[in-house]
């Protein structure tokens, strides 16, 4: 892979980032590519991104689509720490005049900065993250009071956007890759406290146990990278709770 | 093609079952150990600053249902909770997992649940 001079890749005057961008494939070999980007106002990291691939090397393979903080597909590793590159400005996350990009850990990299997701949203499937509907359409409309404390407790754990920052911080996803991570377990959450879920039991057993809710060493990584400041260790713990409540009262 | 409905319950996994016990074992065992501690280091202290000698001690403990009963509940919380932490450390850190290292655990448990009885028998018997 040629090393762009950084004449070719500097934009017109100014100052000037100093870029590192991991390029590689799925067999995990890779380095690091030097690029020169243009400093601008109120530049992110994903316009960062963006510059390198339309000015210096249209190859570089990465994701996004929204761009406002929405979609979840461009979180990327930003100087080691996963960050929702959209909204991250580079005046906020730059060492010197230095920015290392690279892709989300805890995932296989599918090229460049691109990761493969499959694994992380299967243990969505897995945590039982679909809605078990215990209404048929003949029914009338659930009623659920907004104030109730199990609705407040959904409010507070329902932004997620799966971009896979919490889970590309977890530690013990990096011990145990059968644990079914932050986002997976914040969504059983969820449902969990969801009063017109029907397989709430089936649930508690799937979060259960090595892989599952009782395997958080509650180091709260995910709860300080969340881009959406959510609390993926307090649906956790919940989730603790419910399922030791549940072997009390017999059901589990 | 299949018959079951969106509603009805599948089988819960023993495993699952299982492990989210170990967990509420823990917890439980880890709570009994708090108290039990603090209990243990404050006679400690209290006993040492009264200036007891070792056979004074034992002459208090000797025959003391509540002693032995105290250090027996001690003992059992320590049987539960140490192999069940050191279940979790082999998982994690040596990728041990499975029927052997749940052997393994329960051997621990048993061995320290056994020493403690020793020591229980020792003093309070």
């Amino acid at each position: 892979m040629p090393e762009p001079s950084a004449a070719k890749n500097t934009g017109a005057g100014g100052a000037t980032l100093d870029v590192r961008v991991w390029r590689g494939g799925a067999d995990g070999e890779g380095r690091y590519q030097r690029f020169s980007v243009p400093r601008l106002a109120s530049q992110t990291v994903l316009d960062v991104v963006t510059w390198i691939q339309r000015h210096a090397d249209p190859s570089l393979a990465y994701r996004f689509a929204c761009r406002v903080g929405m979609c979840g597909s461009c979180a990327m590793s930003v100087n080691g720490v996963a960050r929702w590159t959209c909204r991250t400005h580079v005046a906020k996350v730059i060492e010197g005049e230095r920015l290392d990009i690279a892709p989300l850990a805890n995932l296989p990299v599918v090229r460049d900065l691109v990761t493969d997701m499959r694994e992380f949203f299967d243990k969505w499937a897995r945590a039982k993250g679909q809605f078990q509907p215990t209404a048929t359409r003949h029914d009338d409309f659930a009623v659920v009071r907004p104030e109730s404390q199990a609705r407040a407790q959904v409010d507070a754990a329902i932004e997620c956007i799966g971009c896979g920052v919490c889970y590309a911080s977890c530690e013990v996803v990096a011990w145990n890759p059968e644990y079914l991570g932050p986002a997976a377990l914040n969504r059983a959450w969820t449902l969990v406290r969801d009063e017109r879920d029907g397989a709430r039991l089936d649930r508690l057993a799937a979060v259960s146990g090595d892989a599952g809710c009782h395997a958080c060493h509650t180091h709260t990584t995910c709860t300080e990278r969340c881009p959406k400041h959510l609390s993926p260790t307090a649906s956790i713990a919940g989730l603790k709770r419910a399922t030791a409540l549940a072997i009390i009262k017999g059901d589990l | 093609m299949s018959t079951k409905g969106v509603l009805e319950r599948e089988p819960l996994s023993s495993r699952a079952r299982g492990e989210a016990r170990a967990w509420v074992a823990q917890r439980v065992s880890a709570a009994v150990l708090a108290l039990c501690v603090l209990v243990h280091l404050v006679t400690m202290i209290v006993a040492v600053r009264n200036g007891l000698s070792a056979d004074a001690i034992l002459d208090r403990t000797r025959g003391n249902l509540a002693w032995a009963a105290f250090y027996s509940v001690f003992v059992l919380a320590v049987g539960v909770h140490a192999p069940l932490g050191l279940r979790v450390v082999a998982a994690e850190w040596l990728q041990w997992r499975g029927r052997s290292a749940d052997i393994a655990c329960v051997a621990i448990g048993l061995a320290l649940i056994a020493l403690g009885a020793r020591a229980v028998a020792a003093v309070a018997l």
